[in-house]
């Protein structure tokens, strides 16, 4: 660009001393405030979601009429807080399966060769494409008494197992839809890891097995972390799969929800609903943060 | 520091690696005396680092055998190899401060803390790191965290230590200083040093004795001067130093070989076996300059060409002279020497026992770029 030219180009994007500006007025550049990127985002989240929620929040206290009297219902009620309870229950365990399924997974996809990743990627990702709800009534048909599962422990001689109605099968079907958000930050994470730190301990002297305790292991919690709090808050918010997998004794939160606002009508019981498990997950985030933002810091220093 | 035991000496037998269809390393023998730096010098994919690899047991032999102070290791897996190992990428554990990286291996063999903290001090005094102990790789330099990796390597007290390009990814000033002080840290040590590069002046300023590697095989051992001087391959010759290559037609008196370079005849000593196509080879401080119109001396070959560069570089000249058949020669030339200008003709003259006769090898100039 020619540099005798005091006149800003159209086109121009290299910032001049406040001194040199000439000429017309400064237009609003978006090099000058890149924050304008995010405009369109934040506008989406403001209406789609701080609205309705400032609607709730709102609603679980002023309905029907102004008071706590929603909240003081939620707390007296045993079943309510059994449900609660209930609800981060699951939910860690579905955080726990697909933490153990989903490491070995995410390591083999950067420990094969570019062909056998794409397969692996594709696995992971098909499911994705296919609707919750046919990948759910799927796993009705696998789990159910006389399902796939129970039919192949019959034929070698075991009595039947009962998982359909049950909170194992709501863990093993909610696991199987979360894994994905477990399995793409671990490999995001693993693939960034220096495969040269494990030989480089195992020239120091480390077994292989501890090799990767001390090492890798490490190395790849940021990666565990960031898949389990996705996977832990999905779960949480989680209402196809319980519903339809699940029985009277596996309902979640999600289901009592639906049940005031839709069945009854109660809009403000079901807004205090979403409030207290909005504030418990928030709660529950806190406490973590500590703890992770450590292992971040330590594995960011690569 | 008590008495140490010296390094370990080395014999890689018959190493042969293959993968595929592709063979990195190619019927490999070498022998290293305890206590010696060697350098394993050669292009990438020559086979240098495979050897080191192997050595450090991340790597099988397809067949062969290897042995560390006179017992085979082949059998063994990495960790009960008790080999240092310096990489080029430093590979600092990030998620531990200089201090417990340099301790990792004092840990892994059950050493008491404080007969650790000893050995880390003065591993860490050894590279000048003792005042970095509780910042994290990330927070040092390329060099430091070089130095440390090396600190790591050492703190166990290995009979051997294995240097895959520590240097590569440094500058040169940097890569300058701290070739001296692997130096002495090996002279410290007694340990056996065996150091992979592909860049010749750290082989030379480094090394006891260089094995060049290409293509899988290792051309020739020796010391810098043996290497320098008398190469026994076109490949070491162009690798090791600069140099000039002659090549003509070619015909044998005795035990004399002379070329016929567009009209001119040289002469060289010695004759090559086997009707192979030979190649004078000449050093750039063994080639003169003069003018076309003074004799040359008895026992002088000389050439006409035409200097096509004229570089002045303090100590001395260099130049480069385009010959008759479009080759080109690089000379040295000392202060005193008359200076010529580009465009001058003038006349290459070397003595006959300065020259190299060498078999002519088209893989040689392959690499050379």
């Amino acid at each position: 660009m020619s540099q005798t030219s005091h006149t800003p180009t159209a086109g121009g994007d290299h910032p001049r001393p406040s001194g040199a500006v000439q000429g017309p007025q400064p237009r609003l550049r978006l090099a000058t405030y890149p924050s304008l990127l995010a405009m369109p985002a934040l506008l989406l989240l403001i209406a789609a979601m701080g609205y309705p929620l400032l609607t709730v929040t709102l609603r679980s206290f002023s309905d029907p009429a102004w008071g706590l009297q929603n909240y003081v219902w939620f707390f007296s009620t045993p079943v309510n807080v059994t449900v609660l309870l209930r609800t981060f229950s699951i939910a860690a365990w579905v955080t726990i399966v697909c933490v153990i399924a989903a490491y070995p997974y995410a390591y083999l996809m950067t420990a094969v060769g570019p062909r056998l990743r794409l397969v692996l990627i594709l696995c992971v990702l098909v499911p994705f494409w296919v609707s919750g709800v046919v990948r759910t009534l799927a796993w009705v048909i696998l789990l159910q008494d006389s399902g796939i599962i129970n039919s192949v422990i019959r034929l070698f001689g075991f009595d039947g197992v009962k998982l359909i109605r049950t909170q194992t099968g709501v863990v093993i079907g909610m696991a199987q839809v979360l894994l994905p958000f477990m399995i793409l930050p671990l490999y995001s994470v693993m693939r960034g890891i220096d495969l040269r730190l494990v030989q480089a301990a195992r020239s120091l002297g480390a077994r292989p097995a501890r090799a990767f305790l001390q090492i890798y292991l490490p190395l790849s919690l940021p990666g565990v972390f960031a898949g389990a709090i996705i996977v832990f808050i999905l779960s949480l918010g989680f209402y196809i799969t319980p519903a339809l997998l699940g029985g009277p004794r596996s309902t979640m939160l999600s289901t009592l929800v639906q049940s005031q606002v839709l069945s009854l009508l109660n809009w403000g019981r079901g807004g205090a609903m979403g409030v207290v498990l909005l504030v418990a997950t928030f709660v529950l985030l806190a406490l973590a943060a500590p703890l992770m933002r450590q292992r971040h810091k330590q594995a960011s220093r690569s | 520091m008590t008495a140490r035991e010296r390094g370990a000496a080395i014999d890689i037998k018959a190493a042969t690696k293959r993968y595929g269809n592709f063979t990195a390393l190619d019927d490999v023998t070498l022998h290293i005396e305890p206590g010696e730096f060697m350098t394993l010098l050669g292009p990438s994919g020559s086979g240098k680092t495979t050897t080191l690899n192997v050595v450090a047991g991340f790597t099988d032999l397809t067949s062969g055998d290897l042995a560390v102070g006179g017992k085979s290791i082949v059998a063994l897996p990495a960790h009960k190899r008790n080999i240092g190992v310096v990489f080029q990428h430093y590979a600092l554990f990030p998620h531990m401060t200089v201090g417990k990286n340099v301790a990792y291996p004092l840990t892994l063999r059950g050493m008491d803390k404080q007969a650790r903290d000893r050995l880390v001090v003065r591993a860490l005094d050894m590279v000048k790191m003792a005042d970095f102990a509780h910042r994290y790789p990330s927070e040092l330099s390329g060099g430091q965290q070089q130095r440390v990796a090396l600190a790591r390597a050492i703190v166990f007290d290995p009979p051997l230590l294995l240097m895959d390009e520590p240097l590569g990814a440094l500058d040169k000033k940097l890569r300058e200083w701290l070739q001296l002080e692997i130096k002495r840290i090996h002279r410290e040590l007694g340990t056996t040093f065996v150091y992979v590069t592909h860049d010749q002046e750290e082989a030379l300023v480094l090394s006891d004795r260089i094995a060049v590697f290409n293509q899988g095989r290792i051309e020739q051992v020796g010391t810098g001067r043996q290497l320098y001087d008398e190469p026994t391959t076109l490949f070491v010759a162009k690798f090791i130093g600069e140099s000039t290559s002659l090549r003509g037609e070619a015909q044998t008196s005795g035990n004399e070989t002379s070329l016929t370079i567009a009209g001119q005849k040289i002469v060289a000593n010695g004759k090559l076996a086997g009707g192979r196509k030979p190649v004078v080879l000449l050093r750039p401080e063994k080639l003169s300059l003069a003018g076309t119109n003074t004799p040359p001396a008895a026992g002088q070959n000389s050439l006409t060409g035409e200097v096509s560069e004229a570089i002045y570089l303090g100590s001395g000249s260099k130049y480069q002279v385009t010959l008759r058949d479009g080759s080109v020669a690089i000379v040295r030339s000392s202060l005193e020497a008359t200076p010529f200008s580009i465009g001058d003709t003038v006349d290459l003259r070397w003595s006959v026992v300065d020259a190299k006769l060498l078999a002519d090898d088209d893989r040689a100039d392959m690499t050379m770029t």
